[in-house]
């Protein structure tokens, strides 16, 4: 296992500038292939979804799929790039049994998006500004499966299938210019540039954005500098980081150990790195030069892409409010403080919300019911607060019947726990359970009492004028209805029978 | 009842007249070809044009026409022109129902699941698919010698090369074993042996053809055309293949119209006919020079006016070509490794990686000219050289392109002849690459600059009495231009020798028994 030397974090700090870089993969949800006519389709059958181009018969040409240059396109203008008026692939060539043609048709030196800039807001409201160098299409690898061996990987393995499904998907590849000047946020930057990249694709409807099934993959490359020292380190890419809170602890990683290998005298070795999730650490992959060779040159079989002024400006037209910006507006819009709406973003309850609030809840009572109840019940069941199934009619249902006096707001959490529990709704779980608020007065009026009676000390208090006091006899009066009874009513009531003035 | 020996020499033209005068049917057509395979095409001394013979399929095909004919009314009426004519298909082009070699031992035994568009286009059209002809193994060579199933030999002395590497489609249409081919032309693979076997070949303009199917040598100059006897017969191939296909990016959007028409026209008055100055005298064979002469005065005399023109950048033609070609070659071979398809060879010692496995297969698979290119291509592209050679080739062929734009100012079509030389001996180049390379001097800047070129028979040479091709070009979607200077000359050149020039071929002897014949490549 993996033995590597580690600095803490701190002292790699203390010691260290750390540069970042990005390569984003997004599949890109096209109803057909890159180059092919063949679905792309996530899960299916093994080697089901291909047709002669996809498998690389002889004789066969690709044809670029217009749908994914506008989702090229769409991605590009999210990311404040330029389009390029004319741009080409270019063939990768590499000889590695999941690549059919044994070249991957991309693009090189003339991506179809350039020079953008993404504005990254960490989790205490800095807004950091992360560079694109560029983003351009390519087609996707067959998926391998190394069978026998010890690591799943191509060494050692008895033998390998391929599922040539994957190759040919759509992808764009979004890349950074070196990102410096991070420090300690680094880690935290790189998690929530792989995640503003995932809400971007996500929100445009050009992706399905589910990293867990590798729509979106990211390589992380870090290096490390002596503070003040304005060449870059060598880098390491560690490869196919697939989930945010992994591209986390890879950088925070490789952070770490890079400061060792330097504070030790050694060099780092320019090299992919492989991610284990369940020790949290990176292994040594290939070694990767600049000077790898992939005889890139002009795709000859295709002709160059041409995305017309007009054709740009058009789907520019069509995108929808960029994340960033809709949070401000629904911050304004809501009047939460900054605190609370970004308690509410990292819950990842700001959809739910918006929804309950279009539903007719005010801002305020939608906030409280997912913060307050369902955030919690989710954390509880280890899932997502959407995934829950609360429906913004429910809420709204809840926060009526609590206005009107019907529930008060304890019945209302029991209503709620009905709902999830599948008793129908609302109204259904209030009649089921006789949870409606007492609100005729003769069995308060006896209850009071009661409760009078039983403390007779407090009601003299009360007639004396400490009329804080009279919390006590209300706490007597709920507990008797078993909570039912209609707190704020029941107050009036003992003080009109006890002849005071609130 | 037109006799056998009769109907194999009609032209295509011709013969389709007489099925649609009902005056022979398609079967009798298509058998007629098939015993002309069988009789001259197998054995030692055999044609060698066939790599595999497609006759169950092309006899019912044929059948499927007359029966349409004999039916009559509305079906009949819109049969295609070509409908019951037999054709013969280059083995680089892929069909279902038959192999696709590529004259390659690393796709012996490959069959396609698809038909390339132009083969829809033939069937579509009702034309009976004689069988797959031979090649240079993935169309590399000038004398289909490097063919891994054995070279074609030349109709006109058996002892020769029919050129390459389309050998196979010219020398069977040459041999009447076929009235019409495909071939391919990269850098003259058409027109070459349409030269050295005194046969009609077409390099259509760039992206009039689709390309899907054709198996890819070099993606930016590949283009399919026809092989004929005849001008006329090689516009009507080409209307049935060309056109619009959206498998292929390249293709251009619309076709092109008025080939048969042009070919009908029989008029050059007024044309400007330009000679490239670098494109003949030193280098070319007397002969060849001598016949080119006599075409010039031929159009001179029907009216055309003869200007000189000057294509300087033409000298660097070649050397950018074997730089541009071996380049693109080297990425498009690089799907023949034994993981999907066809021949997978396992080493025989040692670790079985897939990088071993594909090198095994590549080793075994491929012949030395594939190789030699590959290795070229790889070198060509190698990050540091990149600039030198691919950067530098793809200049000359702006170049290239720029000499012709110049020369089309002030001349309609160009001619020279096709190839410098006559057929050559069987193995007198095969040891000499560069040799056998200059064979496409005259060929290969057409293809760089995307432009139409037609080869015809211009006659025989003085010394040796071996066919010269005469080469004509035109502007990139002006092919029309071709097939009318190309039909007034043939018929100029016609009525001097008294018929067609192939009448003076040799007869050729029998040449193996047809049980040898009629099957998969396997049993020759």
């Amino acid at each position: 296992m993996n033995t590597e030397a580690i600095l803490s974090f701190e002292e790699a700090m203390e010691k260290y500038d750390p540069v970042l870089g990005f390569e984003v993969h997004v599949e890109l949800n096209t109803k057909t292939k890159m180059f092919s006519s063949a679905p792309n389709v996530f899960g299916d059958e093994p080697n089901t979804n291909v047709n002669e181009v996809d498998l690389g018969m002889p004789g066969v040409l690709p044809v670029v799929n217009k749908t994914a240059v506008e989702s090229s396109i769409k991605i590009g203008l999210a990311l404040n790039c330029k389009i390029a008026e004319s741009c080409r692939f270019a063939r990768k060539n590499y000889f590695y049994p999941d690549t059919p043609k044994n070249f991957q048709t991309s693009q090189y030196d003339e991506p179809i998006a350039y020079d953008g800039y993404l504005d990254i807001e960490l989790s205490d409201g800095t807004v950091f500004r992360v560079e694109i160098e560029r983003a351009h299409m390519e087609e996707d690898a067959g998926k391998l499966t190394h069978m026998g061996g010890a690591t799943g990987r191509i060494h050692g393995a008895d033998f390998s299938l391929v599922d040539y499904n994957r190759a040919g998907v759509p992808l764009v590849e979004i890349v950074t210019k070196p990102i410096e000047g991070a420090g300690s946020r680094a880690p935290e930057l790189a998690k929530a540039y792989v995640a503003a990249v995932r809400e971007i694709v996500k929100n445009l409807g050009v992706s399905d954005a589910k990293m867990e099934r590798g729509n979106v993959r990211c390589d992380a490359n870090v290096s490390l500098r002596p503070h003040g020292r304005e060449r870059f380190g060598i880098r390491s890419e560690t490869k196919n980081v697939n989930s945010l809170r992994a591209v986390e602890h890879a950088v925070r990683y490789e952070i770490q150990r890079h400061a060792a290998v330097l504070d030790a005298g050694n060099p780092v070795v320019q090299e992919t790195r492989h991610w284990h999730e369940d020790t949290r650490t990176t292994t040594s992959g290939r070694p990767k030069s600049d000077a790898d060779d992939y005889r890139y040159f002009p795709e000859p079989d295709l002709v160059p892409v041409v995305a017309s002024r007009e054709w740009v400006e058009e789907l520019r037209a069509t995108l929808p409010e960029p994340p960033a910006a809709r949070r401000k507006r629904l911050q304004a819009d809501w009047g939460y403080s900054d605190l609370e709406f970004r308690d509410v973003v990292n819950a990842g309850v700001m959809d739910e919300i918006e929804e309950t609030i279009a539903a007719g809840a005010s801002a305020s009572v939608a906030r409280k019911w997912w913060m307050g109840e369902i955030v919690g019940r989710a954390k509880n069941a280890d899932v997502d607060p959407g995934q829950l199934g609360v429906q913004p009619a429910t809420i709204v249902e809840l926060a009526r019947m609590v206005e009107e006096g019907k529930i008060n707001n304890k019945m209302a959490t029991e209503v709620l726990d009905g709902v999830l529990a599948g008793e129908g709704t609302p109204a259904d779980i209030v009649e089921k359970r006789g949870l409606a608020v007492v609100s005729d007065d003769g069995p308060l009026l006896e209850a009071i009492d009661a409760a009078l009676a039983a403390q007779p000390g407090v009601a003299d208090k009360i007639r004396g004028g400490k009329v804080q006091a009279v919390g006590a006899i209300v706490g007597g009066v709920m507990k008797a209805t078993r909570g039912q009874a209609d707190a704020a009513r029941v107050r009036e009531l003992i003080l009109e029978k006890l002849g005071v003035t609130a | 009842m037109t006799d056998t020996n009769t109907l194999i020499r009609l032209s295509a033209a011709a013969l389709a007249e007489k099925l649609a005068a009902g005056e022979v049917t398609s079967v009798e057509v298509t058998q007629a070809y098939l015993d002309r395979i069988a009789a001259v095409d197998g054995g030692e001394r055999g044609v060698n044009a066939f790599l595999h013979v497609n006759a169950e399929e092309a006899l019912a095909v044929a059948a499927e026409v007359d029966a349409i004919r004999a039916a009559g009314g509305a079906e009949a009426e819109a049969l295609h022109v070509l409908a019951g004519v037999p054709i013969a298909v280059k083995d680089l082009i892929v069909t279902i129902g038959q192999p696709t070699t590529a004259g390659s031992k690393i796709l012996e035994g490959w069959h396609s699941p698809y038909d390339a568009t132009v083969v829809e286009r033939l069937r579509a059209a009702k034309m009976p698919i004689l069988g797959k002809t031979n090649l240079d193994e993935f169309a590399m060579g000038s004398s289909t010698e490097h063919s891994a199933y054995g070279p074609t030999r030349n109709p006109w002395d058996l002892d020769r090369i029919p050129g390459g590497s389309g050998g196979g489609s010219a020398a069977a249409v040459a041999a009447f074993e076929a009235p019409l081919a495909l071939g391919t032309d990269t850098g003259g693979s058409i027109r070459q042996p349409g030269a050295v076997t005194g046969t009609v070949g077409v390099k259509p303009t760039y992206g009039s053809v689709s390309r899907y199917g054709a198996i890819a040598m070099a993606s930016s100059l590949d283009q399919i055309g026809p092989v004929s006897r005849t001008v006329l017969d090689s516009a009507l191939l080409h209307e049935v293949i060309g056109g619009h296909d959206p498998r292929d990016s390249t293709s251009l959007p619309d076709p092109l119209a008025g080939l048969v028409a042009a070919a009908k026209t029989g008029n050059v008055e007024g044309m400007r006919i330009g000679i490239i100055k670098e494109l003949h005298g030193e280098g070319y064979q007397a002969g060849v020079e001598n016949r080119f002469h006599d075409s010039l005065e031929l159009l001179k005399e029907a009216g055309a006016e003869i200007v000189e023109v000057s294509c300087p950048n033409f000298q660097y033609a070649l050397g950018a070509y074997y730089l541009i070609m071996p380049s693109e070659a080297s990425s498009n071979l690089a799907k023949f490794d034994g993981v999907r398809y066809g021949l997978r060879v396992l080493p025989e010692d040692g670790p079985m990686t897939i990088e071993r496995v594909m090198g095994a297969t590549r080793a075994a698979g491929f012949g030395d000219e594939v190789k030699r290119r590959i290795i070229l291509g790889t070198y060509a592209l190698s990050a540091g050289y990149y600039d030198a050679y691919y950067g530098s080739a793809q200049k000359v062929r702006t170049l290239v392109q720029r000499d012709f734009d110049a020369a089309f100012t002030v001349a309609d079509v160009l001619i020279s002849p096709t190839a410098p030389t006559t057929a050559f001996r069987l193995g007198e180049k095969l040891d000499d690459p560069l040799a056998m390379y200059l064979n496409d001097v005259a060929t290969i800047p057409a293809n760089l600059a995307g432009v139409p070129g037609l080869s015809l028979p211009g006659g025989l040479a003085d010394e040796d009495g071996l066919p010269v091709g005469i080469q004509l070009l035109a502007p990139a979607r002006e092919d029309a231009r071709l097939y009318r200077v190309g039909a007034v000359l043939e018929s100029l050149l016609e009525a001097k020798w008294g018929g067609p020039m192939l009448a003076q071929a040799p007869e050729l002897a029998a040449a193996g028994p047809v049980e040898t014949l009629v099957g998969s490549q396997e049993a020759k």
